[in-house]
């Protein structure tokens, strides 16, 4: 039955450089959130070690991500995939930002 | 029985007079009780009253959002913020969470898990994340009113044109006020640079922040006078200030116009001598402003934005793209680029953390950049390679305290120079270089750091401070803070002295710069530039050109001869009154007799007593 539960459940991570001039600010995180909202899947942001909650506009903030930083995102459940491939979209468009 | 007219002293963000009712918005006040809930019963109700309240929050956000004023759309984002941060799980499940398993009250629930958000914020080194508790209190308090039963649409609130009486004024509140609908601001928090004054400012409704604790003096329906300009606040004006007010009002309306429609002229005296009128900017934003009022270059372009708060030092393409879009947005008016200013503690946080007892005395500024050269070195090259096409930017290094300081960065500035030659890159080779004076020291070689640069321009700001040995934002002792000082003037003659001597030209882009009344002075000390806040440029370019450049002369020498700022201040107070009886009754004297152009938080009771 375990077996079963791992296979339906999907993991994926990517990392990404935050590249924007203004880094995550409040506007991008506000974004991301509103991204990860969009599915059932669990998101995690981690840098250096600490990792928060992607669906967390706080979380987010306070992780403290200026411009440079390295993050890795991960999405676990069903829909894990898509959620990976729209946050992965927004990532690497510097959340619309130059 | 009349009240007791009070005069509060806050900052005038907007310029202008408003004369009106004050309308209280009681917000940031809502009272907490705290009791524990009886019952699985009450622990139900009360999870059901909170996630209501949220909703409700939630829901007056996003009509907020709908109807939002077209000018304001900026800043729906923020709106967005909020509202997600109601449903954030630090504030919406940890609250739910304390009222369940310690059975709080939800508004106290709700104002613990608020204060864990504060904590949580205020253990962060980041200054920009630091200040977004400001987003949490917002949004925290939109919940804490309707938990209250407080909840109220600041809409309906306004019922005549009024002024705004506020503690603090939220990005949701102002965009909830009708605009057009108010005569005028005035908040407690605040600074020249927060959201209520950019917005107050674009549309024109004069205001006054950070009148610290000032508007628990205002009740809802005294009258009040706000002056924009000089960031005065009069509560239950008598008879004769209300008068007093409506005139300069008129006044000062019209005076405005007529000197913004000739701001655009040079600034010329009666007697031939021109004098260059250039606006300090820290953002590319702020190119238009400038230009609307007339600037003819930049005097002072502020670089620290891009390297604070920051993991990395920004990259040279960063930096060049963005000092090229200034040049090219100014060309052919020239544009000084001040190289980095800052303290270790403002810089990004890959550099050390200095524990200095004095910061202001420490590595800072042009130290700094000697202390990292590659950082220096990348901001040089960005520099000399943005004025390759359109050659108006000018170099300029801070905080020099002598010649050796001053050679050791132009030994790196070569580099950076021999560098770009050897990779082919093309930059502006002979870009003017000058020094900032502000250190006394600079003052007392100036005659040869003369020798090895294009230009002066006198930061007085600074200048002032250490000549003086004054922390100007230290209250105990803000009242030395003297402009007008004989040490100051004195070193400003013997800086442009110095200047002139040597062939180069001396300017000013302190504050000092951009206060009108200090126009015959600078004259009088015969500086070539004046640098200031753009919204300066107008007033000071109208008094240049009512001005004679020999009889201020005369006039300063006559000032230097006098022994105290506050007799040097009553004698040009006089010369104003008569010379320029206009400008004089615009702007506000009081700032002369105080010595210093703007003092926060000063309360004065005038007219009848308390009765």
């Amino acid at each position: 039955m375990k077996l079963d539960h791992s296979q339906s459940m999907a993991e994926q991570d990517q990392e990404f450089v935050i590249s924007n001039r203004l880094g995550i600010h409040a506007r991008v995180a506000a974004q991301i959130v509103k991204v990860a909202n969009q599915f059932q899947s669990e998101v995690w942001i981690t840098k250096n070690d600490n990792t928060v909650s992607g669906k967390s506009i706080l979380d987010i903030l306070t992780l403290v991500c200026p411009q440079g930083s390295k993050v890795r995102v991960s999405a676990s459940g069903d829909d894990a995939p898509e959620a990976m491939e729209a946050l992965a979209a927004l990532f690497q468009t510097k959340f619309g930002e130059s | 029985m009349r009240k007791t007219s009070i005069t509060l002293q806050g900052i005038g963000v907007s310029p202008g007079i408003a004369i009106g009712k004050a309308q209280q918005l009681n917000l940031g006040l809502t009272p907490i009780p705290q009791y524990t809930l009886l019952g699985e019963e009450a622990v139900k109700e009360e999870c059901a009253r909170f996630e209501a309240a949220v909703a409700k929050a939630e829901r007056s956000l996003e009509l907020i959002k709908e109807e939002i004023d077209p000018a304001l759309k900026d800043h729906a984002h923020l709106l967005e913020v909020h509202q997600l941060i109601l449903r954030d799980r630090l504030i919406f499940d940890e609250s739910l969470k304390l009222i369940r398993e310690k059975k709080y009250n939800a508004l106290w629930a709700l104002k613990r898990s608020l204060l864990k958000a504060h904590e949580l914020f205020g253990s962060i080194d980041d200054e920009y994340i630091r200040s977004r508790v400001a987003d949490v209190d917002a949004a925290g308090e939109l919940i804490l009113r309707n938990l209250a039963g407080q909840d109220h649409d600041l809409r309906n609130e306004i019922k005549e044109r009024a002024i705004i009486v506020a503690r603090d004024l939220s990005p949701a509140d102002t965009a909830q006020l009708q605009l057009e609908r108010t005569l005028g601001l005035v908040t407690d928090m605040g600074g020249r640079t927060s959201h209520t004054s950019i917005i107050a400012r674009s549309l024109n409704i004069p205001s006054v922040v950070g009148a610290e604790v000032g508007t628990q003096f205002v009740e809802t329906g005294d009258i009040l006078i706000v002056d924009g300009t000089s960031g005065r606040v009069v509560i239950n004006p008598t008879d004769d200030e209300i008068r007093h007010y409506l005139e300069r009002q008129e006044d000062e309306e019209n005076y405005l116009k007529e000197i913004k429609r000739k701001a655009h002229l040079p600034a010329l005296t009666q007697d031939g001598v021109a004098i260059t009128v250039e606006a300090n900017i820290e953002m590319l934003e702020e190119v238009v402003a400038a230009r609307d009022n007339g600037a003819e270059g930049i005097g002072l372009y502020r670089t620290e934005f891009f390297f604070m708060n920051r993991t990395d030092i920004p990259d040279e393409e960063t930096l060049h793209s963005e000092y090229r879009e200034l040049a090219e947005l100014m060309a052919p008016h020239p544009v000084t680029m001040r190289t980095l200013d800052l303290g270790a503690e403002k810089l990004a946080i890959s550099f050390p953390r200095l524990q200095e007892s004095n910061p202001a005395l420490g590595l800072r500024s042009i130290r700094l950049c000697l202390h990292y050269r590659d950082l220096f070195k990348t901001q040089l090259r960005a520099i000399l390679r943005a004025g390759a096409a359109t050659r108006n930017l000018r170099l300029m290094f801070p905080l020099v305290s002598g010649v050796g300081e001053l050679l050791q960065a132009k030994a790196v500035l070569k580099e950076a120079k021999e560098e770009l030659l050897r990779e082919r890159i093309a930059f502006h080779e002979n870009m003017p270089l000058g020094v900032m004076i502000e250190v006394p020291s600079a003052v007392a070689v100036a005659d040869l750091l003369a020798r090895e640069v294009d230009f002066f321009s006198i930061g007085t700001n600074d200048l002032i401070q250490y000549s003086l040995a004054i922390d100007r934002v230290n209250e105990n002792v803000a009242y030395l803070y003297e402009p007008l000082h004989p040490a100051v003037l004195r070193f400003i003659r013997q800086t442009v002295r110095a200047g002139h001597a040597a062939g180069i030209p001396v300017g000013i882009c302190g504050e000092m710069a951009g206060e009108p009344f200090y126009v015959p002075i600078l004259l009088g000390l015969e500086l070539d530039s004046l640098s200031m806040n753009p919204l300066a440029v107008p007033r000071v370019k109208s008094l240049i050109c009512r001005s004679r450049a020999r009889g201020s002369r005369t006039f300063v020498n006559k000032l230097l001869k006098l022994p105290t700022a506050q007799e040097i201040s009553t004698l040009l107070q006089g010369v104003l009154m008569k010379k320029f009886p206009e400008e004089f009754r615009v702007l506000d004297p009081g700032l002369l007799t105080a010595g210093m152009p703007s003092r926060q938080g000063m309360i004065k009771s005038s007219g009848n007593s308390p009765s």
